[in-house]
């Protein structure tokens, strides 16, 4: 059970995004989605939401494959916090969490159980630590509150599987280690695209990474995070460190990339 | 009440006394020439300044949200413009085509237009989308006043106000069957939708996530709105706006939500046509202003205080 992908492969005007893409998922881990800008860790995270429909391949949660649920359903199942994402209204921040109630409506108008889809999206507040801001507009907030949210409104989704492209963008440290932190402790399989190494192989159970649509390597941050693969798709020298407490590995990047980067 | 205020004297009492006659209901008769009045002249007007003002802020606040663009309204991006050359086509020229499908015609191609014109890589801008709106509305402005010339016939200058500025004088019970089924149907399907609405909040990629099918829904809301705004035009002109103020007025005090936006906003943009018609054929008794002047001398202050007051992400 979990995320099953099998060779998935996408493309737009005859342009390959992602080829023949394999990878299972155990629930309850979280994946750290990796590789350069372009490698497609956007495109199989919305092919995995079911959003866009794969060319060829399937992506199954929990043994039911994906693009075959409507989407309303696929909603209830899966949440995903695309990049920067803003409203072109002013909401409060409850009102932003509330919006994950919206696949769980029943009646056309939206169910009349209010008080229940309120319940639960301060549930989701207080799961992430934001409580205090439900009644804030979402524009006053900071960046990393704005994250903070957006992973509420996911969690009032009440999903199997969340997907996050890059939430750590933009985000000062403090921020991303206390975002990735919650993320941890939320306890739901969890696929994410980061951009920041370090951060992966401190927060994440399982990488996989891209490179030009083709999945290179798949495994633990240990078995994925060499100075070999590194090279190979970043093109830069790095050495690989121990962390000082141990468990996880730290990539100490040599100071200039190296040459010949195609 | 606003049936009351006109040149001639009529009381809430005889206006009462009017309606209870059609309907069949016993009340006081009321004289001959104040029972036409009322029940000819008066009462269809101000009914179809009601529905043409709450078909026309409906029609904004559905398009605001579902464009993601604070400045879209059916005025600004064409649509108008577009069901007025759909509906002098049919009135003036007489092509054997029902008016309000005629302008609704209109209004499809004038948006299919706006659209095509502002998408540059997949994606359009308000900004562009205004300017794109702007061209097709002077398009379609000048191909309306060019019809009704070449007809010429009766008041040409006159017509091409009515229909340019948009005027509800001319309302009788056809205008108002016309806009009152399409306030009605259109308007039921639009409040129904009003959970969908609210997931676009975030954009496109954020409403599928909430499991939103989001070209079938925009594309059926966007048609639902050309729809609207055809049988508005057909009867009224293009009144400009009411679509783009008013969603933004009511927000403030509804909250964005869709389910109470969508319901406050109809009943505002009624209040403030029949309102705005009041003055229009009131101010320069007996002379009569086309209403959508008044609409532009209200609406434009309100709207340079929007822009000035909202913050500047919001316009991006």
């Amino acid at each position: 059970m979990g995320v099953d992908l099998d060779r998935l492969s996408f493309s737009i005007d005859g342009t390959h995004i992602l080829q023949n893409v394999s990878a299972s998922l155990p629930t309850g881990t979280v994946t750290g989605l990796l590789g350069p800008n372009g490698a497609g860790k956007s495109t199989l995270l919305r092919l995995v939401a079911g959003i866009d429909t794969a060319d060829a391949g399937t992506a199954a949660l929990d043994g039911t494959t994906i693009g075959a649920l409507p989407r309303r359903e696929a909603a209830r199942r899966i949440a995903l916090l695309e990049q920067n994402a803003s409203p072109s209204v002013d909401l409060t921040v409850l009102e932003v969490v509330l919006l994950g109630r919206i696949p769980h409506r029943t009646s056309l108008m939206g169910s009349f159980s209010g008080d229940h889809d309120r319940v639960i999206a301060l549930d989701a507040l207080a799961m992430v630590g934001a409580s205090a801001l439900a009644d804030r507009s979402w524009h006053t907030l900071s960046g990393g509150q704005q994250q903070r949210v957006q992973i509420a409104r996911a969690m009032a989704q009440q999903p199997s599987l969340l997907l996050l492209d890059e939430p750590t963008n933009h985000l000062d440290v403090s921020a991303q280690l206390s975002l990735l932190g919650q993320v941890r402790e939320l306890g739901v399989t969890a696929i994410m695209a980061l951009h920041d190494l370090n951060l992966a192989a401190a927060y994440c159970d399982h990488i996989l990474l891209l490179d030009a649509g083709r999945l290179v390597a798949s495994g633990t941050p240990a078995e994925v995070l060499t100075p070999e693969l590194i090279g190979a798709v970043y093109g830069v020298e790095c050495f690989i460190l121990d962390h000082p407490r141990g468990g996880h590995p730290v990539i100490a990047y040599a100071a200039a990339a190296a040459e010949g980067r195609p | 009440m606003a049936v009351t205020i006109g040149p001639a004297a009529v009381s809430l009492a005889q206006v009462a006394g009017s309606i209870a006659g059609h309907l069949g209901i016993p009340a006081e008769p009321v004289p001959i020439l104040v029972d036409s009045i009322v029940w000819q002249l008066r009462l269809p007007r101000v009914l179809t300044a009601a529905l043409v003002g709450a078909g026309l802020a409906l029609s904004g606040a559905v398009m605001q949200s579902v464009t993601r663009n604070p400045l879209a309204d059916p005025y600004l991006l064409g649509l108008s413009g577009g069901a007025s050359v759909g509906a002098v086509s049919v009135v003036i020229l007489g092509i054997g085509f029902a008016l309000p499908a005629a302008a609704f015609l209109g209004a499809l191609l004038a948006l299919i237009a706006t659209l095509s014109i502002a998408r540059v890589g997949g994606t359009i801008t308000p900004v562009r989308a205004v300017l794109a709106g702007l061209a097709i509305a002077q398009l379609a402005g000048a191909a309306t006043s060019f019809i009704i010339f070449w007809a010429a016939k009766g008041d040409s200058y006159r017509e091409i106000l009515n229909w340019l500025l948009g005027s509800v004088a001319g309302a009788t019970w056809n205008s108002v069957a016309i806009a009152g089924v399409a306030v009605v149907v259109v308007g039921t399907g639009i409040l129904l939708s009003a959970t969908r609405l609210d997931a676009f909040a975030f954009g496109d990629t954020s409403a599928a996530s909430l499991g939103i099918n989001v070209n079938r829904t925009r594309w059926l809301l966007l048609g639902s709105v050309a729809l609207l705004t055809g049988a508005m035009v057909a009867v009224s002109g293009a009144i400009g706006f009411v679509g783009l103020i008013l969603p933004h007025l009511v927000r403030g005090i509804s909250g964005p939500g869709h389910r109470r936006l969508l319901p406050l906003v109809s009943v505002c943009g009624a209040l403030f046509l029949v309102i705005a018609d009041t003055l229009a054929r009131t101010v320069f008794d007996p002379r009569e202003l086309p209403v959508g002047i008044i609409t532009a001398f209200i609406g434009v202050p309100v709207f340079i205080l929007l822009i000035k007051r909202k913050k500047s992400h919001l316009w991006a």
